[in-house]
């Protein structure tokens, strides 16, 4: 069979070349990951000038071809053709900042050296305009010895030029270009790249930069800080007040389609099955969208109009003294929202090691789905006493409970940094791109992509863990006329009571032992759980809330209710954060590594508090 | 050149006045880490370039961001330490 020609996309990061890549192939794309390793494999198609297909593959940004991250030696390896599960390129597109030759042209030469048919899309020459600088794309093509197409890919520009180029290299099939072998030194390549530059270049003025303009304000300490700060109430304030209505309508949606389905179905295993199982369980993963689009719509303009490296600078210093880079900060942030698109957020982390930790300590960050809980338990238990004037006892814990988290993910990354993600960093050190307009149709293909991803790969573990956690909670049913609740008798429930030997010491009860396993789910589920169990064992009260307060007081000691509290904010009670992590990690390893390491610090944490609050006389 | 000589003494990039451009004169490379110094060199930093400091953070504790050629990077203060920078004569 023959295949479509295989043409890869490459050069230096914030050269535009997911730009390029999304206006040359449109919707028309597949995101997957290559073999064994975290990084994305995006690939499109398009339709060369004599209508033959083209598979075009956007490789990960690079400096060079000596890889200094995962991302660069897949870069690497599929442009010299040794990559697992990739052929060899037909032809290579590099992609160069207009504004940013000399330095973008060192990692050219070494690409056009290894003897591929290239074409040099000159990218951005708008923006290298607009910072006074004229450059003579023929000078560059005969210096360089490849053609060279100047390009706009984020207004759509210079394409069918790009595409007529292309056509002719594969039509001309491969070409032997008297290679000198693949320069290895950087600092000779840089030498023959500023030359070339300078030849290149017609005229160069200096004009006011108002990128510098901006960054006047944007990274001064006091100003930058105010905007940074403004610009993130005005993206959580979003988050929660848009998604509101979505996560309602999505929740009604799948409530009234149980019902439909439930009331056409016989009861029995089956009807449980679908309602109870995958309804509930679908219901589970899409509730999650809303938040993720918005969040991720947010970051996607913050990413595309070149803030977000501001951000990230303005933060470094903070974040450094935690031994993680500037760039975990908006993944961090984004994680007291929900852990599942602050994880998806870190893949702006370019660090390998960076990125693992921030992901590491993101479930620590309080989540809303931990609101709930904290409010009811601490309601049951803390006194609506004044500590100081305005300043109430309930509100203090509330804030408390936020605080160990941050204090316990601050000192998480610590001892992370310095034992399993030890190893030197590049630290933070980036370009900072120039300021420009987002382009529309390019952050909605981002955020679809996003979705996608979401609903296909983690959305599948989670619909799948909901499904099989409904079936450990319902079977086996008890024989009729038995006394023991079905929760009890079910497998979870037997499981449960292994489970409450185990955190007996630290004060937990069997209400709680129980409620443990269905909190997996989701952590909101734990006051749900643990009514369930409550109505269960004394049918004939009447449920609600007020009476969910009184069970609790009456059957709950107050090192209990603490130890379980401080429980909370440590245990990675979510299975949806656990599917995420395996997808970001691309393995097991490291979300196994994480729930370990933070049930052991949440049973640390628990016992101590129940410990000490008895020794107290609490 | 004698009235600009004692102007145009290398210091840090850390130390440079803002805003004000000069030519790398010398980098201490064995005082950088390996990935480091690998991924400044990466950004076009060498001996010669023209740079200028163009922005501190946090009250001279944190990251600077400074022009390389014609790119903004943004370093931390350790790596701008050892960037010794001869200033342009006025």
């Amino acid at each position: 069979m023959n295949q479509a020609p295989l043409v890869a996309l490459v050069g230096n990061p914030n050269a535009g070349k997911s730009a390029l890549f999304n206006a040359l192939t449109g919707a028309r794309q597949k995101v997957g990951n290559y073999p064994g390793v975290t990084v994305e494999r995006h690939s499109g198609r398009f339709a060369l000038d004599d209508g033959r297909p083209v598979e075009l593959v956007d490789l990960p940004g690079a400096y060079s071809l000596d890889p200094s991250s995962p991302d660069e030696r897949v870069t690497r390896d599929v442009v010299t053709g040794t990559q697992a599960g990739e052929r060899l390129p037909d032809a290579l597109v590099i992609v160069v900042d207009a504004a940013n030759l000399d330095n973008h042209l060192r990692f050219t030469l070494q690409l056009v050296s290894l003897g591929l048919p290239v074409v040099v899309a000159l990218n951005m020459v708008d923006l290298a305009k607009r910072d006074g600088l004229e450059l003579d794309a023929e000078i560059l093509s005969q210096e360089l010895g490849v053609p060279v197409v100047p390009t706009v890919a984020v207004r759509r520009r210079g394409l069918d030029d790009l595409k007529h180029r292309l056509t002719a290299l594969l039509q001309a099939g491969p070409v032997v270009r008297p290679g000198d072998g693949v320069v290895e030194d950087i600092v000779t390549l840089q030498r023959r790249a500023r030359a070339i530059s300078e030849k290149a270049t017609i005229s160069e003025t200096a004009v006011r930069r108002w990128t510098h303009r901006l960054d006047a304000v944007a990274l001064h300490p006091v100003f930058g800080t105010i905007l940074l700060l403004g610009l993130l109430f005005v993206m959580f304030q979003a988050v929660f007040a848009w998604s509101e209505a979505p996560i309602e309508w999505i929740e009604s949606g799948m409530s009234a389609l149980g019902n439909v389905v439930g009331g056409a179905l016989p009861d029995g295993f089956f009807r449980s099955l679908i309602v109870d199982g995958l309804i509930a369980g679908v219901g589970a993963v899409v509730v999650f969208l809303p938040q993720i689009l918005i969040l991720f719509l947010f970051i996607l303009i913050l990413e595309a109009s070149g803030y977000m490296v501001r951000a990230a600078f303005l933060m470094d210093r903070l974040m450094a003294s935690a031994g993680l880079s500037g760039r975990a900060f908006i993944p961090l942030l984004s994680s007291f929202a929900c852990a599942v698109p602050g994880i998806m957020a870190t893949r702006t982390i370019d660090d390998e090691r960076d990125r693992l930790t921030t992901i590491l300590i993101a479930p620590l960050m309080t989540c809303s789905a931990r609101l709930p809980v904290y409010t009811i338990l601490i309601g049951a238990f803390i006194p609506t006493r004044q500590v100081l004037p305005g300043i109430g006892l309930q509100g203090l814990v509330l804030f408390a409970l936020y605080i160990f988290g941050i204090v316990g993910a601050f000192v998480a990354a610590l001892v992370l940094r310095r034992t399993v993600t030890k190893g030197s960093s590049s630290g933070f050190m980036m370009e900072m791109p120039k300021y420009q307009w987002p382009n529309v149709s390019d952050v909605l293909l981002g955020l679809w992509q996003r979705a996608v991803i979401f609903l296909k790969r983690a959305g599948t573990t989670i619909a799948l863990t909901t499904v099989v956690l409904w079936a450990l909670l319902s079977f086996p049913k008890p024989p009729t006329g038995s006394d023991v609740s079905p929760v009890d008798y079910s497998i979870a429930g037997r499981i449960g009571h292994q489970i409450e030997k185990v955190v007996a010491p630290i004060g937990f009860n069997r209400d709680i032992s129980l409620a443990l396993l269905p909190t997996m789910a989701a952590r909101e589920v734990a006051v749900a759980a643990i009514a369930t169990i409550y109505s269960i064992d004394n049918p004939d009260q009447d449920s609600g809330e007020h009476r969910l307060v009184d069970q609790l007081r009456s059957r709950w000691s107050l090192p209990t209710a603490l130890a379980y509290l401080m429980w909370f904010v440590f245990a990675p009670q979510c299975i949806s954060t656990i599917a995420i992590t395996r997808r970001e990690t691309n393995g097991w390893r490291w979300p196994a590594f994480m729930v370990g390491y933070l049930f052991v610090l949440a049973y640390i944490a628990a016992g101590a508090t129940y410990w000490v609050a008895r020794a107290i006389g609490l | 050149m004698n009235a600009t000589a004692a102007l145009s003494v290398p210091r840090p990039l850390a130390e440079m006045p803002r805003r004000k451009s000069g030519r790398v004169a010398a980098v201490d490379w064995d005082r950088l880490a390996v990935p480091e110094a690998r991924r400044l060199r990466e950004l076009g930093l060498d001996e010669g370039v023209q740079v200028e400091l163009l922005h501190q953070s946090a009250f001279g504790r944190g990251p600077i961001a400074c022009r390389i050629g014609r790119m903004t990077v943004a370093l931390r203060r350790h790596v701008a330490r050892v960037i010794h920078v001869t200033p342009d004569a006025a």
